[in-house]
């Protein structure tokens, strides 16, 4: 009963959503539904929106750079511990603290350090560089690096305490075996052990696949999309339309194209569990 | 072939003595084995040996050159792990040769290596595969294909077999011996299976709370234990001891009975007191009850193995086997007498748990 109860739930919110978003972007909407149907409209129109591609180029470079600075980075992190260094769970805790912290606050915080008059620039500047430039949060061109910036303190800690996870549960033989062919450490962790941990690493970047698709709060809390549109992200874009602009139809459409096209990058990863198990 | 001298290793872990003043002699081309149930330190020897493990102290003499202070891969050795521990993302090509290529081994002498341990081991099919694609049988040759790469004259193997199945356990020991037929290099082999250490070593190391309790050719392990431990370790079933005393004049006393000991090849006759007296099952006749030099017993349940039968004896207050024949076991009547062959026998000081 109660698990008829749940898949109810789970049927009508989610899905039932998913489904009536996807009826509403195939008409022409606006403040309120309205079910004229008007086929890919707004299919045609949203790929033609200037601001849109610009989201959708910045969600690409945002998620390249995020995924592989934050598994570079977290990584590292991870080795470092586990090579068993002093204080390991002192140092665990703080990587892992920004975490705790919501991406709002995150964002808020980086906001104030990349500030160019308050943040970093202005205080090197006042202990006497008067050239030291760092205005990357209201350069058009740089401020997207910034959101990465933080994004990757905000996640490191994360994919740290996932790869350590796998790097523990490594047989302590292969260990042995490296030593004794008198692999070197690095060579030892990116030849032998990484490899061997390809389902850890799928994990994290499914994990941080979905942090890049669902990108909204930071991008709020750091630029709010500007400067101009130069860090305009999907995310915000099907926001904006829904609430602000009232065009629920191309918001619509813009929310199933982002549906779309997660499920096109983590079909990889499910298929290759999938063919795993049988 | 080298030779490895192991000299006075000490080891301890946390108060507890792993390793206790190991001292161990090992000739060119000799196939060693560590035998010892779980725990009695035989693996932090191999470990210590390989270099993986340090000991506090002591030293690792290989060929006259002590090697205490080196890295593992300096040390010249190749190890077989319990785990195979192979490199999990590469084809068993790269994982033979992947620590010669790391080593800077030019590419052609590779290649000719690889090929000529895959045709020794008859794993050239498997060569593109990964070790996930292979069964326990074969990743176990492929660790040892690894090992062998490496050419050294020594290696070592931490319990290699124990994870494969009774019937490829059997077939891969034989494989084993017989490629240190052929290779002639000096291996060190850890194990707590006996049947391993008695049908592989030129010598077995029986090892016992950090200490070698024997140091002998299997057989006289098995005939001349050296100690308590080693006479209840080695053998299955176990040897039957009777504890009871010597009198220093050719009898052994167990409670009511006695027991000529003469025909015993004491060290010194008139050694008496508080003894241990062990015997195999197959140096025991059944006799008819009353017969001179038997004791009574009573047959409890007999076991047939096949070839041969196993019978039980209660006897001087003891639960004792006797290895019979088929036949023999079959027309067994309860109450027989036991007669025992001292001069195959094994004494035992209580106190020392030494042999006498």
């Amino acid at each position: 009963m109660t698990v008829v109860f749940f898949f109810g739930i789970v049927a009508v919110f989610f899905y039932g959503s998913i489904v009536w978003t996807g009826y509403m972007s195939l008409t022409r909407s606006t403040l309120m539904p309205n079910y004229n149907f008007v086929g890919f409209d707004q299919y045609i129109k949203l790929f033609t929106n200037h601001r849109w591609l610009v989201s959708c180029l910045n969600m690409v470079i945002f998620g390249v750079l995020y995924i592989v600075g934050t598994l570079a980075f977290g990584t590292l992190l991870a080795v470092f511990a586990d090579r068993r260094i002093r204080a390991e769970s002192l140092f665990r805790t703080i990587f892992l603290y920004p975490l705790a912290v919501s991406l709002i606050v995150t964002g808020l915080s980086w906001r104030w350090v990349l500030d160019p008059v308050n943040g970093l620039q202005g205080l090197v500047r006042g202990m006497g560089w008067e050239n030291f430039t760092f205005d990357w949060l209201t350069d058009p061109d740089r401020a997207i690096y910034t959101l990465v910036i933080a994004g990757i303190w905000h996640s490191a800690g994360l994919i740290m305490v996932i790869i350590l996870a796998g790097l523990r549960g490594v047989d302590e033989d292969l260990w042995k075996a490296i030593r004794m062919e008198g692999i070197p450490l690095w060579r030892a962790y990116l030849q032998v052990i990484f490899p061997g941990m390809r389902p850890v690493v799928a994990s994290c970047v499914v994990l941080l696949m979905s942090d890049v698709i669902r990108g909204y709060d930071l991008v709020i809390a750091m630029t709010k999309g500007g400067p101009g549109i130069a860090t305009e992200m999907p995310a915000k874009f099907a926001v904006d339309y829904y609430f602000a602009r009232v065009n629920l139809g191309l918001a619509s459409a813009a929310s199933i194209a982002m549906l779309v096209l997660s499920l096109l990058l983590l079909a990889p990863y499910f298929y290759s569990e999938f063919r795993r198990r049988t | 072939m080298s030779s490895v001298s192991i000299r006075k290793i000490r080891k301890s872990f946390a108060g507890l003595t792993v390793l206790d003043s190991v001292d161990m002699e090992i000739a060119p081309g000799e196939f060693i084995v560590i035998l010892g149930p779980s725990g009695c330190g035989k693996s932090t020897l191999l470990n210590v040996i390989a270099g993986l493990d340090d000991c506090e102290s002591g030293q690792i003499v290989i060929d006259a050159v002590d090697v205490s202070g080196l890295e593992p891969s300096q040390r010249g050795l190749a190890m077989v792990f319990q785990s195979y521990a192979l490199f999990p993302a590469m084809t068993v090509r790269r994982n033979l040769s992947f620590g010669m290529e790391v080593a800077g081994t030019p590419k052609p002498t590779i290649v000719q290596k690889v090929d000529w341990v895959a045709k020794l081991l008859q794993i050239e099919a498997l060569l593109d595969r990964k070790p996930g694609q292979l069964s326990g049988g074969q990743r176990q040759r492929v660790a040892i294909g690894r090992a062998l790469v490496r050419s050294s004259s020594i290696c070592l193997f931490d319990e290699p077999l124990s994870n494969l199945d009774a019937k490829l356990r059997a077939e891969t020991r034989v494989e084993l011996k017989q490629l240190h037929e052929t290779l002639k290099s000096t291996m060190i082999y850890v194990t707590h299976d006996q049947i391993e250490a008695m049908t592989m070593a030129d010598r077995v190391a029986v090892m016992h709370k950090g200490r070698v309790e024997q140091f002998a050719p299997p057989q006289s392990i098995y005939e001349k234990p050296a100690s308590l431990f080693v006479a209840g370790f080695v053998g299955s079933p176990a040897m039957n001891l009777l504890e009871g005393s010597l009198d220093g004049a050719g009898r052994f006393l167990v409670g009511q009975r006695s027991i000529g000991s003469s025909a015993y090849p004491f060290e010194d006759p008139s050694t008496a007191g508080e003894a241990v007296l062990g015997i195999r099952c197959e140096d025991i006749d059944v006799v008819e009850p009353g017969s001179p030099d038997s004791i009574p017993a009573k047959l409890a349940f007999t076991e047939l193995l096949g070839a041969d039968a196993l019978g039980w004896f209660d006897c001087l207050g003891k639960r004792m086997s006797v290895r019979l024949g088929v036949d023999a076991a079959r027309s067994m009547r309860k109450e027989v007498g036991l007669r025992f062959d001292m001069a195959k026998a094994s004494f035992f000081s209580a106190s020392t748990e030494r042999r006498l």
